[in-house]
């Protein structure tokens, strides 16, 4: 995409000129942040003989009888937690953007009674400890018979007070009112004006508020480690924690949990990278110039 | 359909006309509203009620029966009763003040620096810091764990040819920034994007503006930018503070590496403990009240204290 890149721009400004300060910090923080990483990434390469026994960032020999070990473990176990995690990262995120965007989109842009006490109250639960509810989640699901279950690990991940809360802010930021006001006198009907004005407007953020959702659901431990029994139905950090805490007996499955995560956390840092191209950040404030 | 463009009006309509009715925002609101209470305000209230339950012997007969009945705030007393559950918020409190201003602190220093067009390196440096939010908190304590464990640590390693010693990560009261570094390493990423999206929203005239006046990039940062941003400095204030007191995954995972990290080491682990290893669940059920109830004051008082300079600022 060659003609996409911005043109630069002829001369710089005083305040755009580099400086060595700011950069060398920014940087210092990139190396902070890539360290552990990097850490997992090399450990991975290691045998178990040298994962203990050799300096930690020194590459061993080991990358590939650690992968085959990976996937051979539980007769390919580890592809099947994958393939959940994506599941209930992939699909529970969609779904809550969509959900999270229409929310924002009316607390921002309608003025209805009980908006201000709704609001609050999704604020109240971006407040509450997961934990808080995690156990009577737990109990609920027992109830209506969904513990263990696919869904009991998916619906709860539905709702975000917190992708509802940026979404209100994107919609605040990137969808004027008046671009509203004049497709409502040319006659376009509420979900029309939504769908074709705000819906695109709010992309970016849409974009972002899929990406919190998907690292939070893929990340999440104590939901699924508090809801499912069964290790088939296990997302990928729930397994890696099982081969972790069998790995205190049998040392072989250390290497396999670090291989695992080395190779779990990869695809996230591709996705990242990969969504960071549309999630542009600088076009709220674009579009409010236009 | 060529709808009529209303021409430019030099007299337009007293104030427009207040927006009709409409049921869009509730259909919008709908599925949100739902899922709320299903998965948060009706566990919100099964706690509650689940709290005042305890299990009795109700049968005075040879094979008393446990059941659950109501005991009212004994499961409260009991649980506020113990040294071990307040020590637990003591250390907690000392691992959070640690956590928090740095976390804070550093999001702000990073989204201010990406913000600033004389850095470089924006793009990729705002992509790392962000990437530690991709590895899981449990993935995280392992790395961190392991790099501090003396027998696997680099830094360690280092110090060690430099004749210094190891570094005891594990011991005593390092024990806390340890813990804390590794909620600063999981955390700084998030709220700097937080942060650095408010950022982009203010009007580069602003700075435009203040530049003319002939004011230099830290007094912009200072008078115009933190000022402007100051709700989003809440709102991630509040985040560092909720994750704090739900802190569980890093204290969990390090535990086998030291002893210095108990059953009970902080609140949600006593939680998690009496809940479904002593399957003492409405004692857990009171504990996490509690916690909420505790999570929620310091939540509003946060906000109270902050309040005025948040949105008084940007009048």
């Amino acid at each position: 995409m060659s003609g996409a890149t911005t043109p630069r721009r002829p001369r710089l400004l005083p305040h755009q000129r580099a400086r060595l300060l700011p950069t060398v910090v920014l940087l210092i923080g990139a190396f902070y942040a890539l360290v552990p990483v990097a850490w997992i990434v090399v450990a991975a390469t290691k045998s178990n003989a040298e994962l203990f026994s050799t300096f930690t960032f020194r590459p061993g020999s080991g990358l590939f009888d650690n992968l085959g070990d990976l996937f051979a473990y539980g007769d390919g176990q580890f592809v099947r937690w994958a393939a959940n995690s994506l599941l209930y990262a992939g699909l529970g995120a969609l779904l809550c953007t969509v959900i999270s965007t229409m929310a924002g989109y009316a607390f921002a842009k309608y003025e209805f009674p009980g908006r201000t006490g709704l609001f609050y109250a999704v604020l109240a639960g971006v407040l509450l400890p997961g934990m808080t509810l995690a156990i009577p989640q737990y109990l609920i699901m027992t109830k209506t018979d969904l513990v263990g279950s696919y869904w009991s690990v998916l619906l709860p991940g539905l709702i975000s007070p917190f992708g509802i809360y940026l979404a209100r802010v994107y919609a605040d930021a990137s969808v004027p009112d008046s671009t509203i006001e004049s497709a409502r006198l040319d006659g376009a009907s509420e979900y029309r004006v939504l769908t074709s004005i705000g819906l695109p407007m709010m992309f970016p953020g849409m974009v972002t508020i899929f990406m919190l959702q998907f690292v939070g659901s893929w990340n999440n431990f104590l939901l699924p480690f508090i809801m499912l029994s069964d290790e088939d139905r296990y997302p990928i950090n729930l397994g890696l924690y099982t081969l972790l805490a069998k790995g205190s007996g049998e040392p072989a499955l250390y290497g396999i949990a670090i291989v695992g995560t080395a190779v779990s956390v990869v695809p996230l840092i591709c996705l990242l990278l990969f969504l960071q191209r549309f999630w542009r950040l600088d076009m709220i404030s674009g579009g409010l110039k236009g | 359909m060529t709808s009529t463009t209303p021409a430019a009006d030099p007299a337009p309509p007293p104030r427009a006309p207040r927006r009709r009715a409409t049921r869009a925002p509730f259909v919008l609101l709908a599925p949100a509203l739902a899922l709320f209470a299903a998965f948060v305000l009706i566990p919100i209230g099964y706690a509650l009620f689940l709290s005042t339950q305890g299990l009795r012997i109700v049968d005075e007969g040879v094979f008393g029966i446990r059941d659950e009945v109501f005991v009212g705030l004994a499961n409260y007393t009991q649980v506020l009763g113990d040294a071990d559950f307040r020590a637990g918020f003591g250390r907690l409190a000392l691992y959070g003040l640690i956590a928090v201003p740095l976390t804070l602190g550093l999001a702000l220093l990073f989204a201010l620096l990406l913000d600033n067009a004389s850095s470089r390196a924006r793009r990729f440096s705002r992509v790392a810091i962000f990437l530690p939010y991709a590895v899981p908190g449990v993935v995280a304590s392992l790395m961190w764990g392991f790099m501090y464990l003396p027998s696997t640590s680099p830094f360690s390693h280092l110090t060690e040819r430099l004749g210094l010693g190891g570094i005891p990560f594990l011991d005593g009261g390092a024990i806390y920034p340890s813990l804390a570094n590794i909620a600063v390493w999981g955390g700084v990423g998030f709220n700097m994007i937080i942060i650095y999206t408010s950022l982009r929203g203010i009007p580069g005239e602003l700075y435009d503006a203040a530049r003319i006046d002939g004011c230099g990039e830290w007094r912009i940062a200072w008078r115009i930018k933190i000022p402007l941003v100051a709700p989003a400095l809440v709102i991630t204030g509040l985040f560092a503070l909720i994750g704090t007191i739900q802190v569980y995954g890093e204290p969990t995972m390090l535990s086998p590496m030291t002893s210095e990290i108990s059953q009970t080491w902080v609140p949600l682990m006593r939680i998690y403990r009496d809940g479904f290893v002593r399957d003492d669940l409405p004692l857990a059920a009171a504990g996490s009240v509690i916690l909420a109830v505790g999570t929620l004051l310091v939540s509003l008082a946060l906000l109270r204290v902050t309040q005025r300079r948040a949105f008084g600022g940007v009048r």
